[in-house]
C-alpha cells in the first residue's frame, strides 16, 4: 500500500476529487494547510502598511491506494491539478505497513 | 414636585385642568412636533452610530483574538456613560453654571428637573438631553480605535468614566453649553472640535502613554474582517445624518442643508482617499475607500450647518488626502501606535474640517456668511481646534498618567488575545 499526499492550489481540489473518483477512489483526507515553497507569499497593504504574508493557503489530499494503482493515482492528481504556474504544489509518495478497518477489524488491500 | 404633598389634591387640580382644556392644548408650548420627531429619530440615528456601526468598523480592524474586546469596550462605553451623564454629566455640559456659565454647567442632578413638561427650544428637554447624550457615548468610544488590543478593562472603564468628566463634559459646555469659546463665536456645527479633535487628541497621547503593541511595527496585523469594518464603515454614513442633520436641532432647511453637504463630504472624501492611495499604493482598497469616507464624515461635522455643496466638495477632497498622508506615513515617521488610526483620522480630520468651516461658511462659497469675514472667522476656528487640542491632550496625559500610577493601565501580555485575557470568550468558534 501506498500513502499518496499531495499538496495543491485550494481551488483544484473539487476537479482533482472528480477525477479520482472516477478512476476508483472511495475516500480521501483533505486538510487546509498553509505553507511556501518557491511561489513564496504575497504582501498585503492596510492604510499603507504593508506586510509580507509568508504562508500561503493550500489544501493538502491524504489517499492511500493499492502498489498497482499508486502510479495513474498521482499521474491523475499531477495533470489535474496543473496550472503551470508556480505555487501548482507537490505530490508525495511513502509506503504503508498496514491498513485497518475500524468497523469490521478486517485488514490489508481490502480496507481500500 | 413638593407642591402638592396630598395626592389627591394633585389629581384633583389634573382632573380639573383637563376638563377644562379643549383637545389641542394637549400640546405642549412651544413645541414643535416636527422638529421633536426628528431629534427623537436623530438621537436613535446617532447612538446606531457607535452600536453597531463603530464597534463594526474597529471590530473588523483588528486581529481575531481581540475582536470581543473592542466591541465589549464600546458597548460598555455607551452603558458607563450614560449613568454618568444622567446623575451630573447634563448637569455639566449644558446645565446653567451661573457665575461660572463660561467654563461650566451644573444642576440638572440626576435629571430630577427634566420632566415630560421641560422644553428645550422647541423640543421637549427629554429628547434634547437624549440627543446630546449620544454624543458624549459616541466622543470616547471614538478613543477605543487607539488603545485597541491591549489595554486592561478595568483602566478603560475608569478612564473613560473620568474623561467624559473632566474633559468631554466641561469641552461641550464652552462649545455648545453656552460656554466661552461658542460665546467668542467659534464655529462648530455637530462637533469638529467638541468630538472628534477631542477624541483624536486623547487617542494620539493615550496611545502613547500606554507603549506600542508588543511587536509593533515588525510583526503583522492585519485586519480580521474588513467586511465588518465595511459594514461599520457604511452604518455610520448612515448614522451620520442623525449626528450632523440633527444638530439644527431643528426638522427644516438647515438640517435638510446639513444633511446634503455630509452626503457629498463624504462622497468626496471617500474617492479622494482611494484616488490618492491608489497613485501612491499602486491599488485602491477597501479600507481606503472606506477610511476616507470617515475623514470626509468627520471633517463636514463642524461645517454642516454653515457651508454648501461647494465646501462639501473641497473639504470632502481636502480631509480625504491630508488623513491618508496623516494615517500612513506621517504615523509610520512617528512611530506611535494608534492601533486603528484615531489621530489620522478623527484628530487630523476634524482639525481640517474645523478650519475650513471658516473658509467656506463665507456666502463667497456658498455659505451662511460670516459676521467678520474669513480671516477673522479662521483665527477664531484656530482658537477653538488649539484649546481643544491643550485641554484634551494636557488632561488625557494626567488622567492616564494616575491611572498607570494606580491601577496599571496594560495587560501584562498581549500575545494571548484580550478576548480570552479579560472576557474568557472568543469571538469566532470556526
Amino acid at each position: 500500500m501506498k500513502l499518496v499526499t499531495a499538496i495543491i492550489q485550494p481551488e483544484k481540489l473539487d476537479d482533482v476529487r472528480d477525477t479520482l473518483s472516477r478512476l476508483g477512489v472511495t475516500g480521501m483526507t483533505v486538510t487546509e494547510v498553509k505553507g511556501f515553497g518557491h511561489q513564496q507569499g504575497h504582501t498585503e497593504k492596510y492604510r499603507s502598511a504593508e506586510f509580507a504574508v509568508d504562508f500561503v493557503p493550500k489544501v493538502k489530499l491524504e489517499i492511500v491506494v493499492t502498489d498497482a494503482s499508486a502510479g495513474r493515482i498521482t499521474d491523475a492528481i499531477r495533470d489535474t491539478a496543473q496550472t503551470g504556474r508556480i505555487g501548482d504544489g507537490k505530490v508525495f509518495v511513502s509506503s504503508i505497513d498496514e491498513a485497518i478497518r475500524i468497523r469490521t477489524g478486517e485488514t490489508g488491500d481490502g480496507v481500500l | 414636585m413638593r407642591l402638592f404633598r396630598n395626592q389627591r389634591s394633585l389629581y384633583g387640580i389634573v382632573a380639573f385642568v383637563l376638563l377644562g382644556m379643549p383637545a389641542t392644548a394637549w400640546a405642549q408650548e412651544g413645541v414643535d412636533s416636527g422638529d421633536t420627531a426628528w431629534l427623537l429619530t436623530s438621537s436613535v440615528l446617532v447612538l446606531f452610530m457607535t452600536i453597531p456601526g463603530l464597534s463594526l468598523f474597529y471590530a473588523g480592524l483588528v486581529r481575531a483574538k481581540n475582536v470581543l474586546s473592542v466591541m465589549m469596550q464600546c458597548f460598555a462605553i455607551t452603558c458607563v456613560v450614560t449613568i454618568v451623564w444622567t446623575v451630573y454629566g447634563y448637569g455639566l455640559a449644558f446645565g446653567d453654571g451661573g457665575r461660572l456659565q463660561a467654563f461650566i454647567g451644573m444642576g440638572h442632578f440626576l435629571l430630577l428637573d427634566v420632566g415630560v413638561d421641560a422644553v428645550s427650544g422647541t423640543v421637549p428637554e427629554t429628547v434634547y438631553q437624549m440627543f446630546q447624550l449620544t454624543f458624549a457615548i459616541i466622543t470616547p468610544a471614538l478613543i477605543v480605535g487607539a488603545f485597541a488590543e491591549r489595554m486592561k478593562f478595568s483602566a478603560m472603564l475608569s478612564f473613560m468614566a473620568l474623561w467624559v468628566t473632566l474633559v468631554y463634559f466641561p469641552v461641550a459646555h464652552w462649545v455648545w453649553g453656552g460656554g466661552w469659546l461658542g460665546a467668542m463665536g467659534v464655529l462648530d456645527f455637530a462637533g469638529g472640535s467638541v468630538v472628534h479633535i477631542n477624541a483624536g487628541t486623547a487617542a494620539l497621547v493615550l496611545c502613547i502613554v500606554l507603549g506600542r503593541r508588543k511587536g509593533y511595527p515588525a510583526t503583522p496585523m492585519p485586519p480580521n474582517s474588513l467586511v465588518l469594518t465595511l459594514v461599520g464603515a457604511s452604518m455610520l454614513w448612515v448614522g451620520w445624518f442623525g449626528f450632523n442633520a440633527g444638530s439644527a436641532l431643528t426638522a427644516g432647511g438647515v438640517a435638510g442643508m446639513a444633511m446634503a453637504v455630509t452626503h457629498i463630504s463624504t462622497a468626496m472624501a471617500a474617492l479622494s482617499w482611494m484616488a490618492v492611495e491608489w497613485l501612491n499604493d499602486g491599488k485602491p482598497s477597501v479600507l481606503g475607500i472606506a477610511t476616507g469616507a470617515v475623514a470626509g464624515l468627520v471633517a463636514i461635522t463642524p461645517a454642516s450647518g454653515y457651508v454648501g455643496p461647494v465646501g462639501a466638495i473641497v473639504i470632502g477632497a481636502a480631509s480625504g488626502t491630508v488623513c491618508y498622508i496623516a494615517a500612513g506615513s506621517v504615523k509610520k515617521a512617528l512611530g506611535y501606535d494608534d492601533s486603528l488610526d484615531v489621530f489620522g483620522v478623527h484628530g487630523v480630520g476634524g482639525f481640517v474640517g474645523a478650519m475650513l468651516t471658516g473658509v467656506f461658511a463665507s456666502e463667497l462659497f456658498g455659505g451662511v456668511g460670516l459676521d467678520n469675514g474669513i480671516g477673522s472667522q479662521l483665527s477664531l476656528q484656530f482658537l477653538g481646534a488649539a484649546v481643544t487640542i491643550v485641554y484634551s491632550g494636557g488632561l488625557t496625559f494626567i488622567i492616564a498618567k494616575v491611572l498607570d500610577r494606580t491601577i496599571g493601565l496594560r495587560v501584562t501580555d498581549d500575545d494571548q488575545g484580550l478576548d480570552i485575557a479579560l472576557h474568557d470568550e472568543r469571538g469566532f468558534s470556526l
